[in-house]
């Protein structure tokens, strides 16, 4: 194994198909149209010194060392910023080009610290190539003069010089080395779209700035790294290379945080990982990242991270810590009890989106094949469940239909119900790329984002009531039938015809209008007609979505809704338009795929389908229970009943993710045998009888699928801490219980999938290694995958229309709960927080506030920074408040990423008529002054305390 | 909300809702068949029971549905 060392081509790639033919070094060389010299010959495999370029971003022509000479032309241009022309003779060495380059450098050295010793970049400083490279051997300039090297000069303070930024906690700025390049300014802008840096003063008094010299972390920076990894000298640096070194091998991986799926280097020394770099071959993330992939895995050696497996008979004694053996017999002992006791049906489990493919497959096998009955159910019943609803009626597949590349051809994006800037900051990234290129955006959100108030972005806000996205949605198609902006043609080929009729007729009605659900809307009627005509008329048309869209009572309505705007328009099955889900987790279209949900096999097949089943039932040798089991409410509610009594959830935590604690703290109680399988002491854990410790994406091996369909490896770059990877203990379960599963590694999982699952036929880990990854559907029609879908026709055959009729959610406001709560999540920490809250990251976000707007503050006496007591019909909790107008008068928001929190007492069991996916984002509220903590988060954290504890190890007399 | 049969009435109903505006002959085909596709079976018993009960609290839609998918089953 060895470093992967990505080529840097020194300016981005073009996209022109015309090519051109110059000659550069005496070779001949063909390339696109807007290809830099510089780029032209790094093709051609010479590299050309250079300092200022590099091509994750735009050439600027500031070093001056990358000049080459052009016959027929005057002068020694720079070769990054002169395009390629045809017949152009190029000479990239020569006496001349030498003596000035030279000059240049030394230069740039008399005012560097000659530290390269014990400097952090040594091995990885682009300055000492450089040096080496052009052959610098003497710097006629002393040290004497003026520098921004040294703290003191000539026994006085020196004005240039400026101390170490080390206020962000992963990487640090050093001003005495910067070369005032601007890769990192541009780097800012270009990659990742903040414009947190800029270079302020001239000439000798050039720096790199953040904000108004501000430290990095009082700046607007959100930590993403783009600058670090643009930057040639050890300026910016990660903390983690200058406390280890600099690392010797790498391994290609996946982030294991959000939907968009980032690919990384893990860059290691021997088993610790020294950083992680983002991928420029990753096809999701294009060698860009954020603040949780590229620097938040530090939970992975959390002191907190459990090790060894552990029991307890009731949930009120300690833990015992066990052997493996132990717990698997104890676990399967109980299990096989409860199912004598009270049936086969008693037991399930749950996936998590945040495991492999692999394992997430195995565990419903062990449901379905082991335990006998259908109980298995996943966290993304909780988050897009409306999605696989809503886009399998109406397109026939149950995933978004683009890739994330489709952006860069889209000329309106629409986004609903989602903050991509907070949840797929990658994403967002590439989104507000083609947005300052001049695609316009609209955003339907109760809340005024991120996304619309970013630099350089200007956005169409259409604010409306938590809840109404029916209403706004079925009033965008009013208009854009009444206007006649219907996309005809497309309709009549693509789409069942009558049945675009009867929804025509329905949305044209009147009082589906935007002047007559204004009122329930909150949405002035102007904004929506003109966001409609937008949409419709304005070239290619993408939506992307995300939980603000499914966490309501009419969830899959919307999704259905959505689905119907997009094929009214044509804006379907080609690049740059689209139906896009953006899924909250990892691997939630894995997940889903995998045959999560307790009515479907693998690749969406309902349960009660004799051939499908039979297949199953060949290769896995038991017979399978043709009817539906339990989702996870309905297990709550059976556990209530006393009819469901075991559970197995694997690398979820219910108790803090799933709605209407108190509800699920009765049905945890009244269960005979949870088992938790995770990193940590979940909440759920607290009423688990069996802890299984889990282990992390690096030391295991796996694919993870992201919101694109796009199937990624997760590779292993370290020996599992807690002895066994998540698929091993899944067998080894299944075993004690006496069901086999016999694997050697993973690949042979998905060697299974592949046999089981048509859109899944052609994947294997040999065809993953060849492509570095695949958007399903991958099969013999489509050997590379799909990046687009639905291209000349649907899925199901003809696109389907259905009526989505408004229903207000019964979860109303009154005189007691007058406002509406909705919830959200932002940038630094990632779902119920198990893993951010447990890395530096809570530097940008120690607890959950409540955003609320300044009248209704005022009205209750509330001021920015009080503890304020949150009451629902559901339950009530205390939280700080944040007073801001990003809120409508009305409406309040909360993050749930801190179990003290705990905001998931307010929300109700309120949820999708078709999914049951809960009802996170419209709960009905009322806020009073408060002086701390309720007596529940008390008492919560009293139990929670117990039930942590874990009893110390005697050692046996022998 | 109390637990079933009260909250399988509510689901049921809300179930029906959406099918509302698709007439009734659509609407009792697509309620039965959602309830078959995504029920599972105590959650049907129960409901049968209800019906048996008297249904009361149960649309007109859905006790129609629910009568179809229980000659069905
Ligand atoms: S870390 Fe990202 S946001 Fe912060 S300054 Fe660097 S590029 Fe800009
Ligand atoms: S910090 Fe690094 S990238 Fe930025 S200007 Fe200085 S040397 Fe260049
Ligand atoms: S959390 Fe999402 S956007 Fe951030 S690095 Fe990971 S996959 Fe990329
Ligand atoms: S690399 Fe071309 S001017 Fe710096």
């Amino acid at each position: 194994m060895s470093l992967i060392h990505e080529i840097d081509f020194g300016t981005p790639k073009s996209k022109s198909e015309t090519m051109v033919t110059l000659t550069i070094d005496g070779n001949q060389i063909t390339v696109p149209e807007g290809t830099s010299i510089m780029r032209a010959a790094m093709e051609a495999g010479t590299q050309i010194p250079k300092l200022c370029a590099t091509d994750m971003v735009d050439a600027f022509g500031s070093c001056r060392l990358c000049l080459v000479e052009i016959e027929g032309r005057a002068g020694t241009p720079a070769s990054c910023t002169t395009p390629v022309m045809n017949g152009l003779v190029v000479h990239t060495q020569s006496e001349r080009l030498k003596q000035l380059r030279k000059g240049v450098m030394e230069l740039y050295i008399s005012d560097h610290p000659l530290d390269c010793l014990t400097c952090a970049a040594n091995g990885d400083c682009e300055l000492q190539d450089m040096a080496g490279a052009i052959g610098l051997r003497d710097v006629r300039y002393g040290y004497e003069g003026e520098n921004h090297v040294f703290a003191k000069s000539h026994g006085c303070d020196n004005d240039a010089w400026m101390p170490k930024d080390e206020s962000n906690p992963y990487f640090t700025y050093d001003p005495s080395k910067c070369i005032v390049c601007s890769r990192c300014v541009r780097a800012c802008e270009e990659v990742q779209g903040t414009f947190a840096l800029t270079i302020s003063g001239r000439g000798f008094d050039s720096r790199v700035s953040p904000g108004m010299n501000e430290s990095f972390l009082g700046s607007e920076c959100v930590s993403c790294g783009a600058c670090v990894q643009a930057c040639p000298t050890a300026t910016l640096t990660e903390k983690s290379v200058i406390e280890i070194g600099q690392p010797e091998h790498s391994v290609v991986t996946t982030c294991a945080y959000c939907g968009v799926g980032c690919a990384f280097k893990a860059e290691m020394r021997g088993e610790e990982v020294v950083r992680m770099v983002p991928y420029k071959d990753g096809k999701a993330n294009r060698g860009h990242s954020c603040v949780k992939g590229r620097f938040a895995w530090g939970y992975t050696t959390h002191k907190e991270r459990i090790l060894k497996p552990m029991i307890r008979e009731r949930i009120e004694d300690p833990w015992q810590e066990v052997s493996w053996d132990e717990a698997f017999n104890f676990a399967a002992a109980k299990f096989k009890g409860i199912q004598q006791k009270y049936g086969r049906d008693a037991v399930g489990g749950i996936t998590s989106s945040r495991c492999t493919n692999e394992e997430t497959y195995l565990v419903q096998k062990l449901i379905r094949g082991g335990f006998g009955n259908n109980n298995v159910d996943t966290c993304a019943r909780v988050c897009h469940s409306p999605t696989g609803y809503g886009l399998s009626q109406t397109f026939g597949t149950s995933a978004g239909t683009q890739d994330f590349d489709s952006v860069e051809d889209t000329d309106v994006v629409m986004i609903i119900g989602a903050n991509p800037a907070s949840a797929h900051p990658v994403f967002a990234s590439r989104l507000k790329k083609r947005l300052r290129q001049g695609a316009r955006l609209i955003v339907v959100d109760p809340r005024r984002t991120e996304m619309v108030e970013s630099p350089h972005v200007k956005a169409l806000h259409l604010p409306l009531m938590p809840g109404t996205n029916v209403a706004v949605i079925t009033a965008l198609a009013h208009v854009i039938v009444t206007e006649g902006l219907v996309n005809e043609s497309f309709v009549r080929e693509r789409c069942d015809w009558s049945e675009f009729q009867d929804w025509a007729t329905f949305v044209a009605d009147p009082k589906n209008s935007p002047e007559a659900t204004a009122i329930v809307t909150g949405v002035d009627p102007k904004l929506l007609r003109e966001a409609a005509r937008t949409y419709a008329t304005g070239g290619n048309g993408a939506i992307y979505y995300g939980l603000g869209v499914t966490e309501h009572s009419q969830g899959s309505t919307t999704v259905i809704a959505i689905a119907n705007l997009a094929m009214a328009t044509g804006n379907i099955g080609r690049p740059g338009v689209g139906v896009n889900p953006l899924r909250g987790q990892n691997n939630v279209q894995g997940s889903c795929d995998m045959g999560s949900f307790p009515h479907e096999l693998p690749g969406y097949r309902h349960i009660s389908g004799d051939a499908v089943r039979e297949q199953f039932e060949a290769m896995w040798n038991v017979k399978l229970n043709k009817e539906p089991g339990l989702r996870i409410p309905n297990m709550f509610d059976a556990a209530i009943e006393g009819t469901f009594m075991g559970l197995y959830a694997q690398g979820e935590d219910i108790l803090q993710s799933d709605p209407n604690t108190k509800h699920v703290v009765a049905a945890l109680s009244a269960m005979e045998c949870v088992i938790v399988h995770d990193l940590f002491l979940n909440e759920t854990a607290n009423y688990a009888h069996v802890f299984l410790p889990g282990s992390t994406f690096l030391e295991k091996d796996g694919t993870f699928t992201n919101a694109e369909r796009r199937i990624q490896r997760v590779r292993k770059v370290m020996t599992p801490l807690n002895g066994l990877a998540d698929w091993e203990v899944t067998i080894r379960l299944g075993k004690a219980m006496g069901f086999e599963m016999n694997y050697s590694h993973p690949s042979e999982i998905m060697d299974e999938i592949a046999a089981l699952t048509p859109t899944f036929a052609g994947v294997s880990y040999a065809r993953l290694d060849e492509l570095g990854s695949v958007q399903w559907p991958c099969n013999e029609k489509a050997p590379e995958g799909t990046p687009v879908m639905h291209i000349g026709g649907f899925v199901r055959g003809k696109g389907k229309f259905i009526i989505t009729e408004y229903i207000a959610t019964d979860e109303r406001t009154g005189p007691r709960y007058p406002l509406l709560l909705t919830t959200g999540r932002i940038l630094s920490q990632y779902n119920v927080g198990a893993q951010t809250r447990r890395t530096d990251n809570v530097v940008w976000h120690s607890e959950d506030r409540l955003e609320i707007h300044p009248h209704d503050a005022e009205q209750r006496g509330v001021r920015d920074g009080d503890w304020v007591r949150l009451a629902s019909r559901a339950g009530e909790t205390t939280l700080r408040a944040e007073i801001t107008d990003r809120v409508a008068p009305g409406v309040v928001y909360t993050t749930f990423h801190h179990p003290d929190t705990q905001a998931n007492v307010i929300t109700t069991d309120f949820s999708d008529w078709a999914t049951n996916c809960p009802e996170y984002k419209v709960t009905a509220v009322q806020i009073s002054p408060s002086n701390g903590p309720s007596d529940w988060q008390k008492a919560y954290d009293e139990q929670a305390r117990q039930s942590r504890r874990i009893a110390p190890v005697v050692e046996a007399a022998e | 909300m109390s637990s079933s049969p009260d909250k399988l009435v509510y689901m049921a109903n809300q179930i029906g809702k959406f099918f509302q505006s698709q007439g009734h002959d659509r609407a009792v085909q697509g309620i039965s068949e959602h309830i078959w596709k995504f029920w599972d079976p105590r959650m049907r018993k129960q409901i049968f029971a209800h019906l048996d009960a008297g249904g009361s609290g149960l649309d007109a839609n859905v006790r129609d549905a629910l009568e179809k998918l229980r000659l069905q089953a």
